[in-house]
């Protein structure tokens, strides 16, 4: 996969984690390799709960905790984008 | 006063827990929960951060044995922690990796290792305690910045799990599996996720699963007849996700109520009738629904409601005294009632609660906020509304900022979104802010942008 669309699925989750979340901000406001968890955008357990659930509609990815990748799924914008892309099955 | 047992079963070879998959028997629990107390240095009172529920509950009873007081506090994450174990002096900590990890610890597995001798002195009757002993204490954030306490004797716990294990006939199921998707530190997870089980004979999961397919493939490992404990937000994911789910036998649901469509969707899903139940901390569990078929809400055996200028308040049963409930409730009869919503001031999310004093308290307490108010939008059955804060701040001051020292004194859960700075707050000539003042500022005017 080219840069262009790595940043163009970037910026296709960008959106969904925005709108899904009602978030008070611009998807190109998130940066790709900042935490998405605590410190980072602030999100807490509900909404990782409502961004599994959106990616698991729009990618068909199932996210789970015994995946032993789980802690860096979730550790940036840019790390949740890879393992859709590379799990996505639609 | 009588002598209340921990659990209810007849062998020591029954199951108790389900570990990574694995069945733990009654006797194994015995065992370990001896040589816990046995290990657990001189303390006044025991904080037990456990995760995994079948260490936690070794924990509670080891605690009960040496007859000192659980509190119920989750893992070090949020700000009150600290304020409350402070509290507490001479406590010590039981958590997964052992007793005062990190201090002068002792690894769990170590400790635990000091069972198996001791298994055929012990019998079931030594697990056995006093009614009025003090149990646990649970905490909510009252409506000033302290946490409140909320005590409870094991008699409380007891027969409060009894009562519910009575109407929704788990031991009617026969030796049932107990799944848990809520904390054991929460009043719901303690009494429904472990000592509904402990209580009428069946097993309890010691995982807590938190993704929708690692809910399903942990239920689906265990055997039937096995309950699910849940909550609105984890159904309402359950619910939508694609594929096939196992079939359970019963599901449990509380902290919010659920509307009848998800309850519905979730019967249908999980081929197991959904049943709620309604209760606070200081009172623990109140009342039950089927909310595929009734709305109204009938209460426990042995509870009263009344309604008076102040509110609705509850009595009887294990609460020792008449309560004031933060609901705004309606009275079918003494024991019936429908539920519209929280009063004004309070705030629930996710089961954690907090009020709109605290929040606004914390709030103008940031050097920088010269002014600021948190409102919290009208509800949406089954999704979690967030609360949205406005802030008028000083030169310099800047969003980020707010929300980082906010995130040192409230919990996460409660974190404004949005946070939106403003000129000044709508304050109307007596210098209050309306709610619907904050209504309008939480709506955008139609062509601008905010």
């Amino acid at each position: 996969m080219s840069d262009t669309d790595d940043r163009q699925e970037q910026a296709k989750l960008a959106q969904l984690i925005v709108s899904t979340l009602s978030l008070n901000l611009r998807p190109s406001d998130i940066d790709v390799d900042a935490p998405l968890f605590g410190e980072g955008l602030g999100l807490d357990s509900i909404d990782i709960l409502e961004i599994s659930l959106a990616v698991s509609q729009t990618y068909g990815v199932k996210l789970r905790s015994d995946d032993e990748r789980n802690v860096s799924i979730f550790s940036s914008l840019r790390a949740l984008n890879t393992h859709i892309q590379q799990h996505r099955v639609r | 006063m009588e002598q209340l047992p921990f659990l209810r079963h007849e062998s020591l070879d029954a199951v108790l827990a389900y570990r990574g998959g694995r069945p733990v028997t009654v006797g194994r629990f015995l065992a370990d929960s001896a040589a816990l107390a046995t290990a657990l240095p001189p303390c006044s009172a025991v904080v037990n951060t456990c995760a995994d529920r079948y260490l936690f509950a070794v924990g509670l009873a080891a605690a009960l044995l040496r007859r000192r007081t659980t509190l119920l506090l989750p893992a070090r994450v949020t700000g009150h922690w600290e304020e409350i174990a402070q509290r507490y002096p001479g406590h010590c900590e039981i958590s997964d990796a052992g007793i005062d990890a990190g201090i002068d610890g002792t690894p769990m597995q170590q400790v635990l290792a000091g069972g198996p001798e001791r298994v055929a002195t012990l019998t079931l009757q030594d697990f056995a305690f006093p009614g009025d002993q003090a149990a646990v204490i649970a905490f909510t954030s009252g409506t000033t910045g302290r946490q409140m306490p909320h005590p409870k004797s094991w008699g409380s716990l007891v027969r409060s799990t009894r009562a519910v294990g009575k109407i929704f006939g788990i031991e009617r199921l026969g030796s049932a599996a107990i799944l848990g998707t809520v904390p054991h530190q929460h009043m719901y997870g303690l009494e429904s996720a472990l000592l509904l089980a402990t209580q009428n004979k069946s097993a309890f999961d010691a995982d807590r699963p938190f993704y929708p397919g690692d809910v399903l493939a942990r239920l689906e490992a265990l055997p039937r007849p096995r309950i699910l404990v849940t909550t609105p937000i984890h159904l309402r994911s359950l619910v939508a996700d694609a594929g096939s789910a196992p079939p359970a036998d019963l599901l449990i649901s509380a902290t919010a109520p659920l509307s009848p469509q998800l309850a519905a969707a979730a019967e249908l899903r999980f081929k197991a009738p959904l049943r709620e139940i309604y209760g606070c901390s200081e009172c623990g569990q109140i009342a039950h629904r089927r909310t595929v078929r009734a709305a109204e809400w009938e209460c426990l055996e042995g509870f009263r409601l009344r309604q008076d200028e102040r509110g609705t308040l509850v009595t009887g049963a294990w609460t020792s005294e008449e309560t004031l409930l933060a609901d705004t409730i309606e009275l079918l009869s003494p024991a019936r009632f429908l539920l519209h919503g929280r009063t004004a001031d309070l705030v629930n999310i996710a089961g954690k609660r907090t009020s709109l004093f605290h929040l606004d308290y914390h709030l103008n307490a940031i050097e920088g906020v010269l002014d600021g108010i948190f409102y919290m939008p009208d509800e949406a059955a089954d999704s979690v509304t967030r609360l949205a804060a406005y802030v008028v701040g000083a030169p310099g001051v800047t969003p980020e900022f707010v929300i980082d020292r906010l995130r040192r004194s409230i919990d996460a859960a409660f974190l404004p979104r949005p946070l939106r700075f403003v000129e000044t707050l709508p304050r109307d000539a007596n210098g209050k802010v309306t709610r619907a003042a904050l209504r309008d500022l939480a709506t955008p005017t139609p062509g601008r942008t905010p």
